[in-house]
């Protein structure tokens, strides 16, 4: 068995960083290969500054990250050949066509240029986006960039993928197609790592839900497991979620 | 004050301007206030003096010719102002984020762009009185009073240019639509600005080796060929030199009969043109269906054809980082004169082409390191930073050389030891300004490549020093006066090395 196919997808340990306050503050998490795992929090939280630091986009102040067993501090490059990240505000060249915009991704991962191919072509008719596949993107509503975001962080074919927010601002049906396509990733092996704030989504969703408070990892579970945590037996993720973060700041307060 | 009437916006109005101007002053902190003042202050002491020395002994000319030289500085001025309140026309219509909240509220919004073009006109009048009062005061000391009434002048010339801007842009507008207007908008306003100076020196150029005047005599050469010093056409003129009260009054009339008759036709055409300017779709543009443009190659080629192809489809930052090169046409028609002669002017070549070498790759660098449009996504890709920083220069270096070599090249059939001495120009200068832009890199959008100095007063005074550095150094090394090119070298590192030091870069590694 290799160290792909062996190790966690994704693992956290004692990790930290500060700005003006401590933004991620000992976080430990530890995510299973194949596993939907999303990741709640109230504003502010660190959820977002986690996923930089594990995509590479920051350096921590302490602590580890191991991603398939690769030491993504210490060999960045090998770690993010097999992950891709997804920032809520999509970013992508106004410019370039969507076609264009995949080609090019997967020359940045050094994808052979007819699997590139392939998969821009499969990708963009998943998403509905074949029709403007060849136009340029200056023109796109926000929904319609941040498919063909999503599609320039498939293209390359990571094992873990890492969503920040990607359903913000999209349409029921928009949404709907970005669901399909991610749950098609994890029934293929992937696994995906997605904060939220719509806690639908989650709860359809994620195999585990992770709750992160202050920069710490405050419950995590199954929605059931969740609710045992918060004792609140029966009740909606919403109501679970609003306990489970009032607990911490009861217990956060002088 | 009644909310939304006309003093109501005004005062909205500039109390943004001064806001904005303070803070571009600034850098936006407020603890710069002193440093401000006091820069202010020097710098007026400095303008002064060297007022003082150029016509610190009265005008240089009198009767006739002093109206004709007054009438062509106006004339100058008025088309250096218009190419500026274009450039602020344009940005109501694209550029200011009120515009939303403005015209979705009851206000009427023709009291909104009356104001705004009123604000236009005081804005570039400001502008041109900062530049022109060291002159102006000086003069009023040494010749007489009455020079204060080029005040009166500029405050016309600044009227009547924000008219002409104003309807140049309504035109622009309803003939090529607000999707082109922007850029061709700017391209004619860095034109106006650049083209009347670069103009006077290709009419220098042309006639030099002809005839050895001075400024002086060619004012007095134009003068005889001028109608007679009663002719109407000197009018503003004769009203400034006599400080003649009804003619400087007959100008304000003038001037403020025009822009008034602006602002009553165009003010409510703005709003439902400034609508039109924010509702329409950038426009569907195709690209080709069998693009190759990212097959194959490394991820670093990749990311070089990438800001190429970026570069090349941005009609907009193509102009504006190729403006630059408008410098060039003057050593261009310099070195068309100098085939076959053996003029010495052929050594001023070498430090124009390596200052707007620098000038160009640190626009360039700036493009493509700090206007990066996904950060996150090359961040995220398996490639080192290193790597992508070198990809990245490597297309600014291919641009810089695609550009020079072929001047070069012909400059050196003629002139091979200057353009030797050119190249390396070329190339330190290059390097300095790319440098400069590396050590001071932020973040930003590429929309806002106008206004990229803003983001650090240091590395533009930095990039603009080392580039008129080595150009002098350049010019030196030419003329074999190979002493004073060690200094203005040994000048030129020292800043670089200064603001190595400051940088945010190096701070960050300490």
């Amino acid at each position: 068995m290799n160290q792909l196919q062996s190790s966690a997808a994704l693992d956290i340990r004692g990790l930290v960083k500060r700005f003006d306050r401590p933004a991620v503050d000992g976080l430990d998490l530890s995510i299973r290969a194949g596993e939907f795992y999303t990741l709640l929090g109230p504003n502010g939280a660190g959820k977002t500054t986690s996923l930089r630091i594990v995509a590479g986009l920051l350096r921590p102040d302490a602590g580890s990250v191991s991603i398939f067993g690769i030491d993504a501090l210490a060999d960045p490059i090998a770690a993010k050949q097999v992950m891709a990240w997804l920032s809520e505000e999509p970013m992508i060249y106004d410019k370039l066509t969507p076609r264009e915009y995949l080609e090019f991704v997967a020359g940045l991962w050094g994808v052979d240029a007819g699997l590139g191919e392939r998969r821009a072509r499969d990708l963009l008719g998943w998403l509905g986006l074949d029709a403007h596949a060849h136009e340029r993107c200056e023109g796109f509503s926000k929904g319609m960039r941040q498919k063909v975001a999503l599609a320039g962080a498939l293209v390359h074919d990571p094992r873990l993928i890492i969503l920040d927010e990607p359903l913000t601002g999209l349409d029921a049906g928009s949404a709907r197609q970005v669901k399909q396509v991610l749950r098609d990733h994890v029934t293929a092996g992937s696994t995906i790592v997605m904060t939220t704030h719509i806690l639908d989504v989650a709860e359809r969703m994620a195999d585990r839900i992770g709750i992160i408070a202050h920069g710490r990892l405050i419950a995590e579970g199954t929605l059931d497991e969740l609710r045992d945590h918060a004792g609140s037996g029966g009740a909606s993720l919403e109501d679970t979620f609003l306990e489970l973060v009032s607990q911490t700041v009861d217990h956060a307060a002088p | 004050m009644r909310s939304g009437s006309t003093l109501w916006f005004a005062r909205h109005e500039i109390r943004l301007a001064w806001r904005e101007w303070f803070a571009t002053m600034t850098g936006g902190r407020k603890q710069r206030r002193w440093a401000f003042g006091l820069g202010i202050a020097a710098f007026a002491v400095l303008a002064h003096w060297v007022a003082w020395l150029i016509v610190g002994r009265g005008p240089p000319s009198t009767g006739l010719s002093a109206l004709v030289a007054l009438t062509g500085s106006g004339v100058l001025l008025l088309s250096v102002i218009t190419s500026q309140a274009m450039e602020t026309v344009t940005r109501a219509f694209y550029a200011r984020a009120d515009l939303d909240l403005i015209m979705s509220s009851p206000a009427p919004t023709h009291r909104l762009f009356a104001v705004r073009i009123v604000a236009m006109a005081m804005s570039v009048t400001a502008t041109a009185t900062l530049v022109s009062s060291p002159m102006i005061n000086v003069l009023a000391v040494t010749a007489g009073w009455q020079w204060l009434a080029a005040y009166v002048g500029i405050a016309v010339i600044g009227m009547l240019a924000t008219a002409a801007a104003a309807a140049l842009a309504v035109l622009l507008l309803r003939t090529i639509g607000p999707r082109r207007t922007r850029l061709v908008a700017q391209i004619v306003a860095a034109v106006m600005g650049a083209g009347f100076v670069i103009g006077i020196q290709i009419v220098a150029i042309m006639s030099y080796g002809e005839k050895s005047e001075g400024a002086s005599s060619q004012i007095e050469r134009l003068a005889s060929h001028a109608p007679s010093a009663d002719s109407m056409i000197w009018w503003p003129g004769r009203a400034i030199l006599q400080g003649d009260p009804v003619g400087l009054a007959g100008m304000v009339a003038a001037g403020v009969l025009v822009l008034w008759i602006t602002v009553i036709l165009l003010a409510p055409r703005f709003g439902r043109q400034a609508a039109a300017a924010a509702g329409t779709a950038p426009g569907v543009a195709r690209g080709r269906r069998r693009s190759a443009l990212f097959r194959g190659g490394s991820p670093s080629s990749t990311l070089r054809r990438k800001e190429w192809v970026l570069l090349l489809r941005d009609p907009w930052l193509l102009s504006q980082s190729l403006m630059q090169l408008l410098y060039l046409v003057v050593p261009a028609v310099l070195l068309w004169r100098s085939v076959g002669s053996d003029l010495d002017a052929r050594t001023l070549l070498v430090p124009i082409l390596i200052m707007t070498a620098g000038q160009l790759a640190g626009g360039l660098t700036w493009v493509v390191v700090s206007g990066e449009d996904a950060p996150d996504l090359v961040a995220s890709a398996p490639v080192s930073e290193r790597a992508v920083v070198r990809a990245k220069l490597e297309a600014v270096m291919g641009a810089v050389a695609l550009i020079f070599t072929p001047l070069i090249a012909v400059f050196a059939l003629m002139a091979p030891f200057e353009a030797l001495v050119a190249v390396v120009g070329v190339a330190i200068s290059t390097a300095s300004a790319t440098s400069v832009q590396l050590w001071f890199r932020a973040q930003a959008r590429r929309s806002t490549f106008r206004r990229r100095q803003q983001s650090s007063r240091i590395a533009t005074f930095a990039e603009a020093f080392s580039s008129i550095s080595w150009a002098f150094a350049g010019a030196m090394a030419a003329n074999h006066a190979w002493l004073a090119a060690l200094v203005l070298s040994l000048m030129a590192l020292g800043v670089l090395a200064g603001v190595r030091w400051v940088s945010p870069a190096l701070s960050a590694a300490r």
